[in-house]
């Protein structure tokens, strides 16, 4: 989904930006800020609600209108069992398939940053088709494929979808980082008597690994966020956002915006630690 | 010597491979599959057997060819609201950001923190009916007791807007930020007015980034039915809604498949001449491939 954040977010973990002078002030300038922040400010109302609806005190299980201010649903987090069941499937799976899509998609990136070989651009392509696929595509082509060859779908046909939409966006946010890297660098290593693994884990997989660290966060985000090309290959089983789909036709119990909070202040507090560090590390 | 040289050559292949398979198997061939379903017939109970029965095509484009085209509407409308909203947002931010840009960029990537499907039901509790937003306007007979937005296109389209704006903004502000400054003090140097200065350097430059952007917001919103089926009604059911509806209720196969290919044809081949036409390169580049 986010090929571009990506790049945006190496470039937050990689480095500070860059000071540029301001311009001269002119009338009318309020304008371009006041549109800007009332555009962030709708970007952020439903996330609001969100938090703010998951300490409601609301009585059955419908959380529509303002009761009053609890704490109840923290406590009570994990009182649905088919939600922690479907929040801890999507965490393990989201897991799984950060490992294997960073893995092969690193390994792809490489190659592509790296050497020009026979069919280097038909993998190009086959890289941008499958960004550039809408994700029902996506998934109703590997539906059509299991519903074909009889393979009951479950929790491992979840992982296969997701290591399938994620390996891509890897790949190229590696493929970039390899771009900006001195070749001279892994020459000397081999010059000074490096074999190729040990000048592959000392010099080229620490200068890429911003990339490579990119490409796990973006694809543990998609993951724990898919649900489109989940929804198709998932079976019976049950992820966190199938669960909120399916509850939507219902009424979404408050435990729902407790988790949607949790893993959003998690989120951002890893994101900020990170952009944090990187400053620190530069400065 | 010679035996390096050979794994020198062969190196690449050996990087690519397991990447490789992964998308053959499980994203190639799938293709194919759903191609060779499109044209079978018969039912789920008796099974499907290949006839070539390319009619299914012609029967769903009949059948369907209303929420196709709604899909196309809806998606064509919503880029064009993203790139206005999303176009000033990056000039804000790529020129007069300073010393903040990171964090007003982090401000925008803010909704990626939460799952879609929450965020779409978020606005669909705030619009409901009776919800925080209609139910003051319908106590001081501000609008019509029996007004409504969900279900109403502005709604679905107004979902689009708001999940897929980022990548409008984002691509852009990528081009922008790629501006030189000297250079607008070189049109300010040359005599030129800022509406100039823009309209002949800044825009020009950040072309690439809006042909990405438009990329990454159409294809996605057009073949999008989350937001259609939160946010939305019967009137507004998009062709993502159809697919769906005939791989898990209908169990129609051949008529699922039949339709994802078309919409998969369409989107592609419209992807391909758009980025070939207009920049193909940096278009292709920005848009991540």
């Amino acid at each position: 989904m986010t090929a571009l954040a990506g790049p945006v977010l190496e470039s937050s973990l990689d480095e500070a930006p860059p000071v540029r002078r301001r311009g001269r002030r002119k009338r009318g300038r309020w304008v371009l800020p006041l549109w800007s922040w009332l555009v962030i400010a709708w970007l952020c109302a439903p996330i609001i609600v969100m938090i703010i609806f998951g300490f409601n005190n609301t009585g059955g299980k419908f959380n529509i209108r303002w009761q009053g201010f609890t704490l109840r649903w923290y406590r009570q987090l994990f009182t649905i069992p088919d939600l922690t069941n479907a929040l801890q499937n999507s965490l393990t799976i989201a897991l799984i398939v950060t490992v294997i899509a960073t893995a092969m998609g690193t390994l792809l990136g490489m190659a592509l940053g790296r050497y020009t070989f026979r069919g280097v651009g038909s993998v190009n392509l086959l890289l941008f088709a499958n960004i550039a696929a809408p994700e029902v595509v996506l998934g109703a082509a590997l539906l059509s494929l299991f519903l074909t060859a009889g393979v009951p779908r479950g929790y491992w046909t979840i992982v296969i979808a997701q290591v399938m939409f994620s390996i891509a966006y890897v790949a190229v946010t590696v493929r970039a980082r390899m771009g900006g890297l001195d070749p001279a660098l892994e020459e000397a290593a081999r010059d000074l008597g490096a074999g190729s693994l040990v000048t592959f884990f000392k010099i080229t997989l620490p200068l890429i690994m911003p990339g490579v660290l990119a490409g796990a966060l973006l694809t543990f985000a998609l993951s724990i966020d898919d649900y489109i090309i989940t929804s198709f290959n998932a079976g019976s089983t049950v992820t966190f956002p199938l669960w909120v789909y399916g509850a939507s036709r219902t009424g979404v119990p408050p435990q729902v915006n407790v988790m949607g909070t949790l893993i959003f202040t998690f989120g951002v507090l890893l994101a900020i630690t990170g952009a944090v560090v990187n400053r620190r590390k530069r400065a | 010597m010679s035996r390096r040289r050979l794994g020198a050559k062969l190196a690449p292949y050996l990087l690519i491979l397991p990447g490789w398979l992964w998308l053959a198997i499980f994203f190639v061939i799938p293709t194919l599959v759903m191609l060779s379903v499109s044209t079978q017939t018969g039912d789920i109970v008796s099974g499907f057997q290949q006839t070539f029965h390319w009619r299914t095509y012609v029967e769903g484009w009949n059948q369907f060819h209303v929420q196709f085209l709604r899909s196309f509407l809806y998606g064509l409308i919503a880029t064009v609201l993203c790139l206005t909203i999303a176009y000033p947002v990056a000039y804000w931010i790529a020129f007069r950001g300073g010393t903040h840009k990171s964090s007003l960029l982090f401000l925008l990537l803010l909704p990626f923190f939460v799952s879609f499907v929450i965020r779409t039901q978020s606005w669909g509790f705030i619009l409901s009916d009776n919800g925080m937003v209609l139910s003051p306007l319908k106590h001081w007979h501000l609008v019509a007791q029996d007004f409504h937005i969900l279900a109403t296109s502005t709604a679905v389209v107004g979902g689009l807007v708001y999940n897929f704006l980022p990548f409008m903004v984002l691509p852009i502000y990528v081009a922008l930020e790629r501006v030189d400054p000297a250079l607008l003090e070189a049109s300010a140097d040359l005599y030129a007015s800022s509406r100039l200065a823009f309209t002949k350097v800044v825009l020009p430059l950040s072309m690439p980034g809006v042909f990405a952007g438009v990329l990454l917001t159409f294809v996605p919103a057009a073949s999008d039915y989350v937001n259609a089926s939160i946010l939305g009604g019967a009137k507004t059911t998009m062709i993502g809604n159809i697919i769906q509806t005939e791989y898990f209720t209908n169990l129609d196969y051949p008529m699922a498949s039949a339709l994802s290919f078309i919409l998969m044809a369409v989107l592609l081949v419209g992807v391909f001449a758009y980025a070939r036409v207009l920049g193909a390169e940096d278009a292709l580049q920005m848009a991540g491939a």
